[in-house]
């Protein structure tokens, strides 16, 4: 078990430095001045000078990025022009709702899609099967944040059913006690109902826009992996032995079925996470992703520079998490390793 | 050529969706070529006294805040979004294909570069990468292009790779090296034009993801410009106005790209039956 | 192998089989009238070349054929009861319980992600052989009647680990855990090498000794069945050609094509230079103008009668023949 962690682990390594060689590259790439986009829009020649040497964009390049790292080993991620702030705390501090908001989307979609295929493998050709294949291509062609928008529309104005979209919780409710920073959670553990159901129900929406978003792969995945698994040679041993349905779907099929669904939940991160952004926007959630966008806007470049780092770190980390979770379910990759 | 035609007419006639997208296709191109001559407004045209009015006889989609008839900002916006969308498809396949064949055909440290270098793209979600480069490079359209490119570029070049890979060792490949050809003429000369019809249904599968990450992009306020006619900006604007009550603004725009992309996965699907029913999932 | 005196009630009696495939292109006719009996301890070779229907008369009598089979006619008699028409229910019951079947390619057809001594537990459980407290131990009872040395170990592995011939015992172990009264095993030996293939021969003939099994051997290899089966059963096409007992067939072939087969199996005897191969290929089975005889276009010895729906001659004892002009 520490073998394979430690084997993940040393795969991860090389990602993470071509992460920071390209984040650092990002920043030097703009054309121009550097030092001018750091200083903002309406620097003067001399603050100009000023953050060119603070931030030592006047030495040579290797030496730029050796500090590069240096800063980033102490967790500095530069200052945010429009408030001031380290870069680093307004990212912590907004953390939690994207990923809040993220994982209950995965958690949806995972819901509705491991089953959904695994009805329309089992009933191949059948109603079921066509109106699953439809559903999913449909919500792989719908742009994330034009779902967003028509849900809010709908829910919200037409209908009413859903609260404002302004954020994690309504303005008349406090948020629960900080433990996690994850509303659902802190409300649970200090079983504050009001703030529960209030987070809960303003995550509806978001959360929903995204999950249809990653459907499809995940559904379409499941569907393929189970008929294959459906059509080998082991199932046909298993029926064979005259074991009940239930056992071969479930016992036999699905375990094997599952785990191609497992590598594809990478593709499916790296769809959320970038849908996140959009997501946020609509709804004005205040995660990172919206920080990100809000900076964007103020040409405001050392906060997008750590956006994309903390994105960037994340997504390693989830697909480090994937993989070994995948090798703790397949004894193949395990026993190898 | 003939053989293909029928099979293409078998796939069609098994398949009416295909010849659907076909036709989409065709509506599309249409739009994007004679947009500007079709349109009934000039779309970038404001008239104040004609602003906010919902769909009606004389403006079919309504108009926006500004007064511009909205069925015409759609029409001629779809010569942006499909350029848009081909050029960084076009432009990902030239630096994905033919670093992939270059890996696949010499192996070595060419395949260990490329394979690096896709490694590292595939390491970030992609729409982030794509927002630090656009932010990186500047806030134009020609960026949006090449961030687009950027992040497909490790699809391609996988595919390519493979495909060369396989065919490193074909009998065609050994005629053509033992008829002289240097190595880049066998690969540029002959792998390549073997392996188009696959990059080909590899370009139209992500013609939708193009155009999805181009309109994300101009959504947030990348590349794309007001008073520019695009259908992610429009959807951007007309978010603002979902609110009070304006469906109009935002909700002709993104059908149309929904429509767009709905039209080149089904094309890409069709295409793939086409060329090669054993890539099927 | 010593033949049991046959009871007068055969343990599988298949009566008029007819199998159909749909395709693309139409309509396969694969199995055609199919009829043939296994007395009860019996074993009984079922021949042909690759293409003939042999695992497609043992899918059809198990009820696993592909979705796109069907059984057009015909009974399989098992136990009083008629397979084929037995609700999927029913026959899961009698399935791994009654009447099993070993596979080829045992590798790919255990479980790769369970171990295997909990996939002999599970049809133990699911046919009431154990309980499922008891059966972790009667699956190790089980691996030590199939002869695998440390079975506490082995029942823990996972079949990636284990050679094919360990892997063909473990299947042996399922398909016998619950005593059928049938075993198929359909080309249990192809892919493993000669020495094991007499091993997994030897072991499956003890265990049906034990208790009276009858066999189906499904197989193209004349020469492994000669050596260990009681009765050999030829197809070609999708039809039964031949019926007789082992000796009887390898003595006095009757029909044309049998003996070409036996002209074609190398043995101890036989060089290589005097193989002789058979002439034409299978029929083309989607055409509509198949004659009765589906081996007539290559035979040659086909004479007019040919043309006439065949016959069933009895040729010897237990000995039949379907030939209008058998040798």
């Amino acid at each position: 078990m520490l073998k394979l962690l430690l084997s993940r682990l040393a795969t991860a390594i090389p990602s993470i430095v071509g992460v920071v060689i390209v984040t650092f590259m990002l920043t030097r790439l703009l054309p121009g001045d550097p030092a001018a986009y750091f200083a903002g829009l309406a620097a003067s020649p001399q603050a100009i000078a000023e953050i060119r040497t603070k931030l030592g964009l006047d030495k040579s390049l290797p030496e730029q990025f050796v500090a590069y790292i240096g800063d980033l080993a102490q967790g500095n991620l530069g200052n945010s022009l429009s408030t001031g702030q380290p870069v680093v705390a307004e990212i912590v501090t907004r953390l939690p709702a994207s990923a809040e908001l993220t994982l209950v989307a995965l958690l949806l979609a995972v819901v509705i899609a491991i089953p959904l295929g695994v009805l329309a493998a089992v009933k191949q050709g059948t109603w079921i099967d066509h109106t699953c294949r439809i559903v999913t291509t449909a919500g792989v062609s719908l742009p994330v944040f034009f779902t967003g928008l028509l849900f809010a529309y709908v829910f919200y104005y037409l209908l009413q059913w859903a609260p404002a979209p302004t954020g994690r919780l309504d303005v008349f409710l406090s948020p629960p006690t900080h433990i996690t920073g994850f509303y659902l959670i802190d409300s649970a553990l200090t079983g504050n109902l009001e703030a529960f159901w209030g987070s809960l129900r303003q995550l509806a929406l978001p959360a929903i826009s995204m999950a249809i978003f990653s459907l499809a792969p995940l559904a379409r995945m499941t569907r393929g992996s189970m008929l294959a698994v459906l059509g080998s040679d082991f199932i046909r041993t298993a029926r064979a032995s005259g074991l009940s349905p239930r056992t071969v779907i479930f016992t036999y099929a699905f375990r094997n079925a599952v785990l191609p669904v497992i590598t594809v939940l990478g593709m499916v991160f790296s769809f959320l996470l970038g849908a996140n952004v959009l997501v946020e926007t609509v709804f004005s959630w205040p995660g990172i992703g919206l920080y990100a966008v809000n900076a964007l806007i103020t040409s405001d470049y050392a906060p997008v520079q750590g956006f994309v780092l903390t994105m960037a770190v994340l997504y390693v980390a989830l697909n480090l998490t994937i993989d070994f979770v995948y090798g703790l379910v397949d004894p193949r990759v395990r026993l190898d390793a | 050529m003939l053989p293909l035609l029928r099979h293409a007419r078998y796939v069609l006639s098994e398949n009416p969706v295909t010849g659907l997208a076909f036709g989409l296709f065709a509506m599309f191109l249409v739009a994007a070529i004679l947009g500007p001559v079709l349109a009934p407004y000039n779309p970038m045209q404001s008239n104040a006294a004609m602003a906010l009015k919902p769909p009606s006889a004389a403006h079919w989609f309504g108009t926006d805040q500004l007064g511009r008839d909205i069925f015409s900002r759609v029409l001629v916006a779809t010569r942006l979004d499909l350029t848009i969308a081909f050029a960084s498809v076009i432009l990902a396949f030239l630096l994905g294909a033919l670093s992939g064949v270059a890996a696949g055909y010499f192996g070595g440290w060419t395949d260990r570069i490329v394979g690096r270098l896709a490694d590292t793209i595939m390491a970030f979600p992609l729409f982030v990468l794509a927002m630090g480069i656009v932010a990186a490079l500047g806030n134009e359209v020609i960026n949006i292009v090449i961030a687009t490119a950027i992040i497909n570029f490790p699809l391609y070049a996988r595919v390519a790779r493979a495909e060369a890979n396989v065919r490193r060792d074909a009998g065609f490949v050994e005629a053509a090296r033992l008829s002289g050809n240097g190595e880049t003429r066998v690969l540029l000369g002959h792998i390549l034009p073997n392996i188009m019809p696959i990059m080909m249904v590899q370009m139209s599968l992500t013609m939708g993801y193009a155009i999805l990450n181009a309109a994300g992009l101009s959504f947030i306020g990348l590349g794309v410009r007001p008073p520019a006619a695009e259908w992610g900006i429009m959807v951007a604007e007309g978010a603002n106005f979902i609110q009070s009550g304006e469906w109009w603004i935002a909700l002709f725009p993104g059908l149309a790209l929904m429509l767009a992309v709905f039209c080149f996965n089904l094309l890409g699907d069709g295409l793939r039956d086409i060329i090669d029913p054993r890539m099927r999932t | 192998m010593t033949a049991v005196p046959a009871i007068s009630v055969p343990a599988l009696s298949v009566e008029n089989l007819s199998v159909e495939f749909r395709t693309r292109s139409g309509v396969v006719k694969v199995l055609e009238h199919v009829g043939f009996s296994v007395d009860k301890g019996e074993t009984v070779a079922l021949v042909g070349e690759s293409g003939s229907g042999k695992s497609v008369t043992a899918f059809a009598v198990m009820g696993i054929l592909d979705a796109a089979g069907k059984v057009t006619s015909g009974r399989a008699m098992f136990g009083g009861a008629d397979l084929l028409a037995l609700s999927e229910q029913d026959l899961a019951e009698q399935r791994g319980r009654e009447l099993s079947m070993i596979f080829q390619n045992p590798r790919t057809a255990l479980n790769p992600i369970r171990r295997v001594g909990r996939q002999i537990a599970d049809v133990l459980v699911r046919h009431g052989g154990a309980t499922r407290n008891d059966a972790p131990r009667a699956a190790i009872e089980m691996l030590k009647r199939v002869r695998i040395p440390d079975p506490e170990r082995r029942a823990e592995a996972y079949p990636f680990e284990l050679s094919g011939g360990m892997c063909q015992r473990i299947m042996i172990a399922v398909a016998l855990a619950c005593r059928p009264a049938l075993l198929i095993a359909d080309e249990p030996t192809t892919g493993l090498d000669v020495t094991t293939q007499a091993v997994i021969m030897d072991l499956i003939g003890e265990l049906a000794a034990e208790s009276g099994m009858a066999t189906i051997f499904i197989t193209h290899d004349l020469a492994l069945a000669a050596e260990y089966c009681d009765r050999i059963v030829v197809m070609h096409a999708g039809h039964i050609v031949e019926a007789a007992p082992a000796r009887e067939l390898f003595g006095h072939p009757r029909h044309p094509y049998s003996a070409k087969l036996l002209a074609a199996t190398p043995g101890e005897t036989v060089s290589l230079e005097s193989l002789a191969s058979i002439p034409g290929g299978l029929p083309d089975l989607r055409r509509l103008d198949l004659p009765p005889c589906r081996y007539s276009d290559r035979c040659e010895r086909r004479i007019d009668r040919c043309a006439e729906p065949l016959p069933q001659r009895t040729v010897g004892e237990r000995h039949l023949v379907a030939c209008w002009n058998p040798l």
